[in-house]
């Protein structure tokens, strides 16, 4: 038995860096520094663990879209332990939805083969949290996602689920898709072995035409929402800050009384 | 007059707040039609009828409990079909924005998740954003199909809107995919009696400085003196001090209150993207120069051992 995973993974901008949005109301991807999102990291490691708990023959491929400073991304998962990866890059993608982008995946994860598709649980850039639910619908097969435990076997992916209200057990058949959260288990640094190994693991470049995509299907034009305006948020007037003297704990109750907290 | 879609979060019939906040924003853009699933449904339309909703669609399954999100999408799917809205409005819990992608998918639309606020605009309703650490305020709209918007918690008054509310059964069949996803086991989660963090008026957090889980139980005593839910910061739920379904923060939960109070929390950016958008911000910490105070309406430099049960003592006192 073989199985072949696709940890997808994203190139984000440095989120204690000065983020902001490009003229186009892009995130600016320029101007600050990228790097693997962290939440990815968690993916990377449960395919990693699958891996070294099953008895079957574990392929892990990590897939990243993005602009040419995505590899980096790609590198640190290698790094980590991954076998191969693959790089979708078009500038025709740029400015790409959450639509868009799901597309360009389910597209390049057929392509590529999968058994298994494992996501972290959001971008920190876009943090909206719902491409491996779109992945999965495209792909036609189970969402088994926001894991905080994750275990293959037999053909079956079972994890749990901490929801707001429960905490819920999963099962289904592969091939399906997975999100991991950040309770999953520690991401692995990557060993110096595994750096030096990972600059002989095979980066496969591909662009739209590869994935049988339109460039009006994708980018800003093929986009289905529009950014009409960002603005940096004020920041907050200066407050009071007070030293405790002893009073502290009065002071603070006499202002929230005068906020009508209390 | 137009119709919008919402979607209903409840649990075996109680509506919880953040629909009642949605039925306010719909009401700005048409007429609420609610769509309620799984056990308890036709329980919910009392209180939906109260605040707006005109017509409230009911299917009860057991898919709804027994698979993950996909029997939501068909049954909104249909919903959708039945009713041709100006847009749909779910709320945005982790559930919530599943649910609205895979129907924006599959209708052809765009999606816009965790909108602050919404406006009726000429090309559409105009959302409202808090991005990159709630640094960035963005306008946007969906452009394609109809618009699939996700709202967070608090982004709006509940208010009393009395409407018809006439409940009618809405006919799903559930799709080949519906039971892909087996839920075979649930664990309630214990309650505390506290209100729902996301929901909460007020949020008392505590971090870092806490520095031990038994220390926990003065944040929780100031929580209670106000009725207020409890927060941790992450690195107060990575040494184990508080479960992670409290954490405040970019992995965690993002909150908006009308007082957020923040004790031994340095106010990293991670923590900062969690709760950045709340009305008044408090704050103790020992250090004067931590980040948080950037942030705040009120803050005092000090020991939050001393703080803390002081302002306690004293919310009670004047609470009689």
């Amino acid at each position: 038995m073989s199985l072949r995973i696709v940890v997808t993974v994203k190139y984000v901008p440095d989120a204690t860096g000065d983020r902001h949005f490009a003229d186009d109301l892009t995130v600016d991807r320029d101007d600050v520094d990228g790097l693997l999102s962290e939440l990815d990291e968690y993916a990377v490691e449960q395919a990693l663990q699958i891996s070294e708990n099953s008895d079957d023959d574990v392929e892990i491929t990590v897939l990243t879209v993005g602009p040419e400073d995505a590899k980096d991304a790609l590198r640190k998962a290698l790094s980590m332990g991954a076998d191969k990866a693959i790089h979708v890059e078009d500038d025709d993608i740029h400015g790409t939805d959450a639509i868009g982008t799901s597309l360009v995946l389910a597209k390049a994860i057929e392509k590529a083969g999968y058994d298994l598709v494992i996501s972290g649980m959001a971008s920190t850039d876009g943090t909206m949290g719902v491409v491996p639910a779109l992945l999965a619908e495209r792909l036609g097969v189970p969402q088994v996602t926001l894991l905080s435990e994750v275990s293959v076997e037999d053909g079956t992916v079972k994890g749990r689920r901490d929801g707001d209200a429960a905490s819920e057990n999963l099962e289904a058949s592969l091939p399906a898709v997975v999100s991991v959260t950040d309770q999953s288990g520690e991401a692995r640094y990557p060993s110096f072995k595994g750096i030096m190994a990972a600059k002989k693991k095979p980066v496969e470049s591909w662009d739209l035409s590869d994935l049988d995509l339109e460039a009006e299907e994708v980018g800003l034009e093929g986009a289905y929402t529009t950014v009409d305006g960002a603005a940096e948020r004020p920041a907050r007037t200066a407050g009071t800050i007070v030293k405790d003297e002893g009073e502290g704990g009065k002071q603070l109750a006499e202002f929230l009384a005068g906020q009508k907290f209390i | 007059m137009a119709e919008v879609l919402v979607y209903v979060d409840h649990v075996d019939g109680a509506v919880r707040k953040p629909t009642l906040e949605l039925l306010t924003l719909a009401r700005r853009i048409g007429e609420p039609v609610a769509v309620a699933l799984g056990n308890g449904a036709g329980d919910t339309a009392a209180a939906l009828a109260e605040h707006g909703a005109v017509k409230v669609l009911t299917h009860e399954a057991a898919e709804y409990a027994d698979y993950l999100v996909v029997p939501k999408v068909d049954a909104l799917q249909a919903a959708h079909e039945a009713v041709s809205p100006a847009a749909v409005l779910v709320p945005s819990s982790a559930e919530g924005k599943e649910i609205a992608a895979r129907l924006a998918l599959r209708i052809g639309s765009g999606i816009i998740t965790d909108a602050v606020d919404l406006e009726a605009g000429d090309e559409g309703p105009v959302a409202t954003q808090s991005v990159f650490a709630a640094s960035f305020t963005t306008k946007s709209r969906v452009s394609k199909g109809t618009p699939v918007i996700t709202v967070k918690p608090n982004s709006a008054a509940v208010e009393a809107a009395p409407a018809a509310g006439a409940v009618e059964a809405l006919s799903v069949t559930f799709s080949a995919q519906a039971t892909g996803t087996k839920v075979t086991g649930r664990t309630p989660r214990e309650s505390t009696g506290r209100p729902e963090l996301t929901e909460a008026a007020i949020v008392v957090s505590g971090g870092r400085g806490v520095n031990g889980a038994e220390n926990f139980a003065i944040i929780e005593a100031l929580a209670d003196s106000l009725g207020a839910a409890v927060g941790a910061s992450r690195a107060a739920v990575d040494a184990g001090w508080y479960p992670h379904t409290n954490q405040v923060g970019q992995t965690g939960k993002s909150v908006s209150p009308q007082l957020y109070i923040a004790n031994g929390i340095s106010g990293a950016i991670q923590h900062r993207a969690g709760m950045q958008t709340s009305k008044t911000i408090v704050a103790i910490n020992k250090d004067a120069e931590a980040p948080i105070f950037d942030l705040v309406d009120y803050g005092v430099v000090g020991d939050l051992f001393d703080v803390v049960p002081a302002l306690t003592e004293e919310i009670k006192t004047r609470k009689g």
